[in-house]
């Protein structure tokens, strides 16, 4: 891949890959550890065309991105845990009103205030059911620079193809560490907005899905005239009470997610073809499990590792066929057992084992071990 | 155009009670608009949640019905990422005023191009009647059944603390007086504040036994004067009507575009 | 608003589906020119009184009233 080597921090892979796939308008508001990311957009985004505010707080931040999607800018916020939780209502409009945006949230140790400088992934089920009400989400991670370059790219694009928020999940460890980046001159893949092509002064629907599920938009200030609205609503985007349409709508807002989960599974498998056991994790935590099979090899003991870049929609399917051939699941998060629960849900045997720490200190190779020699029978 | 042209006619009759203020404070933003002569495709209207805030959904216009008290807000990112939109901002006190206070002070703070319409009735109408920032000391609702002891906000005061740099206040009897100033707070280049004292015969006026839109209505006009009036000063209970403050400071968005681009024009 | 002088061929129309009877235009009707239908809906019921000064229109909440053109 040709382009531009850089030695850069986590976040600023974030601000690369968002300014890469077309970054028009960025709002953000100061809390460790993702200010980083806000810092280097005041910088770079206006130099690029695009538009930067410090809002007063997140909640403000996340509604003004909702507002500057709709005018047809790429958008995206982000935050930590704190901030991240002020954000869901918002994010819940974006989900009912099906607007892009990128929301990042670059974890800490929580809940509250917690371990403000300390790496956790506690805000798993959070990403998923922050927001009230039936609905659904995607949300992203990864564990290397290079990743985190290509998943918030991923993450761009699939905002634009479902129109619909998108969680990037980061954590300290992986936001705020250095490491290699290729910065590629072009040919990644970008996802434009799509535009609908009904002529002026015929009526268009903002929100009536084409067959391949994607909904045209139409910018504020454009041709169109339409409604937005955290309504319930038709397809003109006008209020409705009507149960009919409130079924069909609550109904696309999962369906198109949920049953494309096969399409947004994004997870790298590592000598997991001869594996005995399989480490599954993600994030951060993954490098850690990365170095197990390393060393469990050179002991003789054939480990392989599930690296999960998509946690939501959950990859079930994906877990399930990696599991088959092991009778042993190791699963490594920083937390008291999130993914953990919706790995037992995926597979078949009940020898799961979680292994975690939610101390604030980053998960290493030997709590891996130690754990794997308990299981094993070995003890510590 | 007649101000017809302007309306979602399917939607109507519209959802307010009768002799509810909104309606005709409604009006009044239409003629503003009409005479203005502004193009529809460049008007955005952005409310939060409220009886108020369902304003945009009968404009035939680019209408944003947003989240309680976050209008502001969400008009914010709309401006900033298409300063050359008109974005009018319509919220009820407790929209503006409560629950989005911090992003009215902060957005007259800023001093960002857009109008901020508060139609004031007092209550929180859409929930049945509860009290609000701008419900009077004594007052009934039904969360103050004692009487209210909530001092209230007087939101041109608020407005021109926070630094908005066009504050005008008018009620929905002065439905011209009311379209001049909604006329100037539009064509003003920074954040302007315009207050339009509203009727809720229906917990209002009912709780307060103080009748019906009728009634709210001769209220507006016994109760409030024009700024500077003499009756005020033997009265102080008075409300004063005008504009406040209307002075040029630069706008967040020529602020904005200076900075970053060098140029100070609307592009 | 045309000078008072053409408008004496206004006439004020009433929209009975969205008038909802508030009396606001009848109260404040400078010449007492309307009043009340069966349903206590605003009607026109002295014209001669009208000068056509449109503060009933003006004043309408519900766009339920107004001057138009007599044809």
């Amino acid at each position: 891949m040709s382009g531009t080597l850089r030695f850069i921090q986590g976040n600023e892979a974030v601000v690369e890959g968002a300014l890469y796939a077309g970054l028009g308008f960025y709002a953000g508001y100061p809390i460790t550890p993702s200010t980083e990311i806000t810092e280097l957009l005041a910088e770079r985004l206006p130099k690029r065309g695009g538009t930067f505010i410090q809002m007063e707080d997140e909640i403000a931040s996340m509604c003004s991105i909702i507002g500057a999607s709709l005018t047809g800018k790429k958008v995206m916020t982000a935050t930590s845990g704190p901030g991240f939780s002020l954000m869901q209502e918002a994010i819940g409009y974006a989900v009912m009103a099906e607007v892009p945006c990128v929301v990042v949230n670059v974890q800490r140790s929580g809940p509250s205030t917690g371990l403000p400088t300390a790496v956790a992934q506690g805000d798993v089920m959070q990403a998923r059911w922050g927001t009230h009400g039936d609905h659904a989400i995607i949300a992203l991670t990864a564990s290397n620079l290079q990743d985190v370059f290509k998943l918030t790219i991923e993450a761009f694009n699939m905002a634009e193809t479902y129109r619909t928020p998108v969680i990037l999940l980061l954590d300290e460890v992986v936001g705020h560490m250095r490491e290699k980046v290729i910065i590629p001159n072009e040919g990644e893949f970008v996802v434009q907005r799509l535009i609908t092509s009904v002529p002026e002064g015929t009526d268009y629907h903002p929100y009536l899905a084409r067959e391949d599920g994607r909904l045209p938009m139409s910018d504020f200030g454009g041709v169109h005239r339409y409604n937005v609205t955290g309504l319930v609503h038709d397809m003109w985007g006008f209020p409705s009470n009507d149960p009919t349409v409130a079924y069909n709508l609550l109904r696309h807002l999962v369906d198109k997610i949920e049953k494309r989960s096969h399409e947004i599974a994004r997870y790298q498998e590592h000598r997991i073809e001869d594996a005995d056991i399989l480490i599954v994790s993600y994030g951060s935590s993954a490098r850690s499990a990365l170095h197990m099979i390393e060393k469990g090899r050179d002991s003789g003991i054939r480990i392989g590792l599930l690296e999960l870049n998509t946690i939501w929609p959950f990859p079930y399917e994906v877990v399930r066929r990696a599991a088959e051939r092991t009778e042993i699941v190791l699963v490594v998060e920083m937390n008291m057992g999130q993914v953990y629960q919706e790995v037992r849900r995926a597979v078949k045997t009940d020898r799961v084992y979680l292994v975690n720490r939610f101390d604030g200190v980053f998960i290493s190779h030997n709590d891996i071990e130690k754990t794997l020699n308990v299981v094993m029978g070995r003890g510590v | 155009m007649p101000v017809k042209d302007y309306l979602r006619l399917r939607f109507f009759p519209h959802l307010w009670c009768a002799g509810c203020g909104h309606g005709t404070i409604m009006a009044s933003l239409i003629q503003a608009i009409e005479e203005l002569n502004l193009l529809k495709n460049n008007v955005v209207i952005v409310s939060g949640i409220g009886c108020s805030s369902r304003l945009p959904g009968y404009l035939d216009f680019h209408t944003l019905h947003s989240l309680h008290g976050r209008a502001l807000a969400f008009a914010t990112g709309i401006k900033m990422a298409r300063p050359e939109l008109t974005v009018i901002v319509p919220m009820g006190d407790g929209d503006a005023s409560a629950i989005g206070g911090n992003h009215l002070i902060h957005a007259a703070r800023r001093n960002i191009d857009l109008t901020a319409v508060v139609l004031n009735n007092s209550i929180y109408g859409m929930t049945g009647g509860q009290n609000s920032p701008t419900t009077p000391l004594e007052a009934r609702s039904t969360t103050t059944p004692q009487g209210n002891i909530d001092p209230a906000f007087d939101l041109v005061e608020l407005a021109k603390g926070a630094g908005a740099s066009f504050v005008a206040r008018s009620t929905a009897y002065h439905a011209a007086e009311l379209k001049q100033m909604l006329m100037k707070g539009i064509s003003h280049r920074g954040f302007s504040f315009v207050e339009a004292v509203s009727g809720c015969p229906t917990y209002y006026g009912r709780r307060n036994k103080l009748g019906s839109g009728v009634d709210l209505m001769r209220m507006f006009k016994d109760r409030t004067v024009p700024m500077g009036s003499e009756k005020k000063k033997n009265d102080p209970s008075l409300i004063e009507r005008g504009i406040f403050v209307e002075k040029t400071r630069p706008s967040y968005t020529d602020q904005y575009r200076y900075v970053t681009q060098g140029d100070c024009k609307d592009s | 608003m045309k000078p008072t002088a053409e408008r004496q061929t206004l006439k004020v129309s009433v929209n009975t589906a969205w008038c909802k009877a508030c009396g606001i235009c009848i109260e404040f009707c400078p010449k007492k020119a309307l009043g009340q239908n069966a349903d206590d809906k605003a009607v026109w019921k002295h014209p001669d009184k009208c000068i056509r000064c449109g503060l009933c229109e003006q004043r309408c909440p519900d766009f339920a009233i107004e001057l138009v053109e007599e044809v």
